[in-house]
């Protein structure tokens, strides 16, 4: 029993924090403090944190330069739209609709992701770049032509069944069944082909198998992501999916620290609501956005967080040891008066 | 009984022949040396011997099994680790970390038994934690443990290489000039710390070394490559005498 509490005493922080989120934001919005406008940033920056954290399996924490995240974003987006598009009819309600097309566009995306990762993964660096890069276009391409996609038209008439509990809980579980991998000797496994491949090889790592298992993840998670997106948007034409949303998302990632979660998450945050807030300035807003990102990184080159997460364990701890500091400052004089 | 065994081996780039009709016969718990002039094929051997390079003609057998065609992944499962030259650590994480990586084959949990940290998944953990720390414990390198690797001075970068390598459970540990860069009494105590190994874990030790005086201090057994070719092969003592050896080592 003791084992057990012990066990959850780790957890049950990290879920309170979730849910604390969870619970001023939602009231925020149920209340209407928050407006409509509000909401469906906060979903986009949902969206953001699941392709950012899906790319950083890739780009971080396996050292491949992927340059066309958005193309599995395309992929899972279609295909849930479709999905629920065919299947609204059958099922009514809506967390079961975006569950089923969410899945759909997850096995999807994971298939094309193998598709795709199994030549690409043999180049190496910039070659690999150009390659995804060129796979981005490509399905921008295919959408475009394609009839059941609507062409260049675009998509319509695709169910607005996101909310923002969807959203937030589909993040939560995309980016802990990350962190939960990552943590693991998978994970382990794929940081050490970032560092060293042949040294990996040379353990006893399978490093071919690590590194297409990363993309088929990472392209797996960002069709999720793309499913948030399609039924938050409601209307999905190939344009949407081009090379900027693929930089877009590789920003994030290089911002928050190649490598670390709690960096994509933070950045994800920033840079999704940055440009919302700086509307206000009208045409400088792409300006001052561009100047912060070229500040950051001068000052920090690593990233936000570089390659270190965020632990709730570890605040605590510095929390601790200042709060320990405070009171043997404040002790001292006491106790020598004592004397 | 011998665990590493190669008869014929050759390996050929173009026109040129790296190493031509190599054999060697490392016994349970031996020491070998290999020697040679700068690029006699030393290192090339090794990489044929770890699946890096496939070899043109000749077999390559490990603890009874040929590995000819073997993936270096797979080498490495059936019983045979290896350093580099060049160190080569995982250079951004911890000692620790640089260990249980190597463990990785020693766990069998799943993808899922990952995501789910079941209790399969701290067992094996803990487990390899507890070998991990151990394994450092022999190499006095616990109190670093927490370090990142390429912060270590260069004599226990050596060092947590060599313990990597071991952590796999290897049957012969190929060593890639293990003293290269290093001064004289850190090379004293590479060579107590190789001879303590060959004893503490049972393994057989191939050694690639320009410092004669490490290779002639530990070896039981010197292979002399020159061009590719062994030109002399037996007891240390043999081998300074060598007029073949001396011949390639400084002309006529």
């Amino acid at each position: 029993m003791k084992k057990l509490f012990k066990k959850f005493d780790k957890i049950v922080p990290m879920l309170v924090l979730i849910f604390s989120i969870f619970l001023i934001l939602n009231t925020l919005i149920e209340t209407r403090i928050f407006t409509r406008y509000y909401a469906s940033i906060l979903v986009i920056v949902a969206v953001y944190i699941i392709m950012a954290t899906s790319l950083n399996i890739a780009t971080g924490f396996l050292g491949q330069l992927i340059l066309g995240h958005a193309g599995f974003m395309a992929i899972g987006a279609y295909s849930a739209a479709l999905t629920a598009i065919a299947l609204r009819d059958y099922i009514v309600n809506d967390l079961l609709l975006f569950i089923v097309s969410a899945l759909v566009a997850m096995i999807v995306a994971a298939i094309f992701g193998f598709i795709v990762g199994t030549p690409a993964l043999r180049l190496r660096g910039d070659y690999l770049g150009i390659m995804t890069l060129g796979f981005g276009e490509i399905v921008k391409v295919i959408l475009t032509n394609l009839e059941i996609t609507n062409g260049a038209q675009g998509l319509t008439g695709i169910p607005t069944i996101m909310s923002f509990p969807i959203a937030y809980f589909t993040m939560i579980i995309v980016v802990s069944i990350i962190a939960l991998f990552m943590t693991s000797r998978h994970g382990r496994a794929m940081l050490s082909i970032r560092e060293d491949e042949i040294a990996s090889e040379s353990v006893g790592i399978n490093i071919f198998k690590y590194k297409i298992t990363g993309f088929i993840i990472a392209s797996m998670f960002g069709g999720v992501g793309g499913a948030v997106y399609a039924f938050q948007i409601g209307y999905l034409t190939p344009g949407s999916f081009n090379f900027t949303r693929s930089i877009d998302i590789f920003v994030i990632v290089v911002l928050g620290g190649i490598g670390s979660l709690s960096g994509s998450v933070i950045a994800a945050i920033v840079l999704t609501i940055l440009p919302e807030t700086l509307r206000d300035f009208a045409s400088y807003r792409l300006l001052i956005y561009s100047i912060l990102l070229i500040l950051v990184m001068l000052f920090r080159p690593q990233g936000l967080m570089g390659t270190r997460e965020l632990h709730l364990s570890k605040i605590n701890d510095k929390y601790e040891s200042i709060k320990t500091k405070l009171r043997n400052k404040f002790k001292k004089p006491k106790e020598e008066g004592d004397a | 009984m011998s665990i590493l065994v190669a008869e014929n081996l050759t390996i050929q780039f173009g026109g040129l022949k790296a190493v031509d009709n190599f054999e060697i016969n490392v016994n349970e718990n031996e020491l070998v040396g290999l020697i040679g002039p700068n690029g006699a094929g030393k290192t090339t051997i090794f990489n044929l011997f770890t699946g890096v390079y496939k070899p043109t003609i000749g077999t390559i057998t490990l603890n009874g099994k040929q590995i000819n065609k073997c993936k270096p992944n797979e080498i490495v499962m059936l019983g045979s680790a290896r350093t580099f030259q060049n160190i080569r650590l995982f250079k951004e994480m911890t000692v620790l970390d640089n260990i249980k990586i190597a463990y990785h084959n020693q766990m069998n949990y799943s993808f899922l038994d990952a995501v789910l940290k079941n209790s399969k998944f701290h067992e094996q953990e803990k487990e390899a934690n507890e070998t991990a720390l151990e394994l450092l414990k022999v190499f006095h390198m616990e109190d670093d443990q927490h370090k990142i690797s390429k912060n270590l001075p260069y004599g226990k970068q050596r060092k947590l290489e060599i313990a990597r390598a071991l952590a796999t459970k290897p049957k012969i540990l190929l060593l890639d000039e293990p003293a290269a860069g290093m001064n004289a009494q850190e090379t004293e105590e590479l060579m107590e710390t190789i001879k303590f190994i060959k004893d503490y874990f049972k393994v057989s030790i191939l050694l690639i070394e320009h410092d004669m005086k490490l290779v002639m201090g530990i070896c039981e057994r010197i292979i002399v490559l020159d061009y590719g070719k062994i030109i002399a092969a037996g007891l240390p003592e043999n081998i300074k005498k060598d007029k073949a050896v001396i011949k390639a080592y400084l002309g006529d």
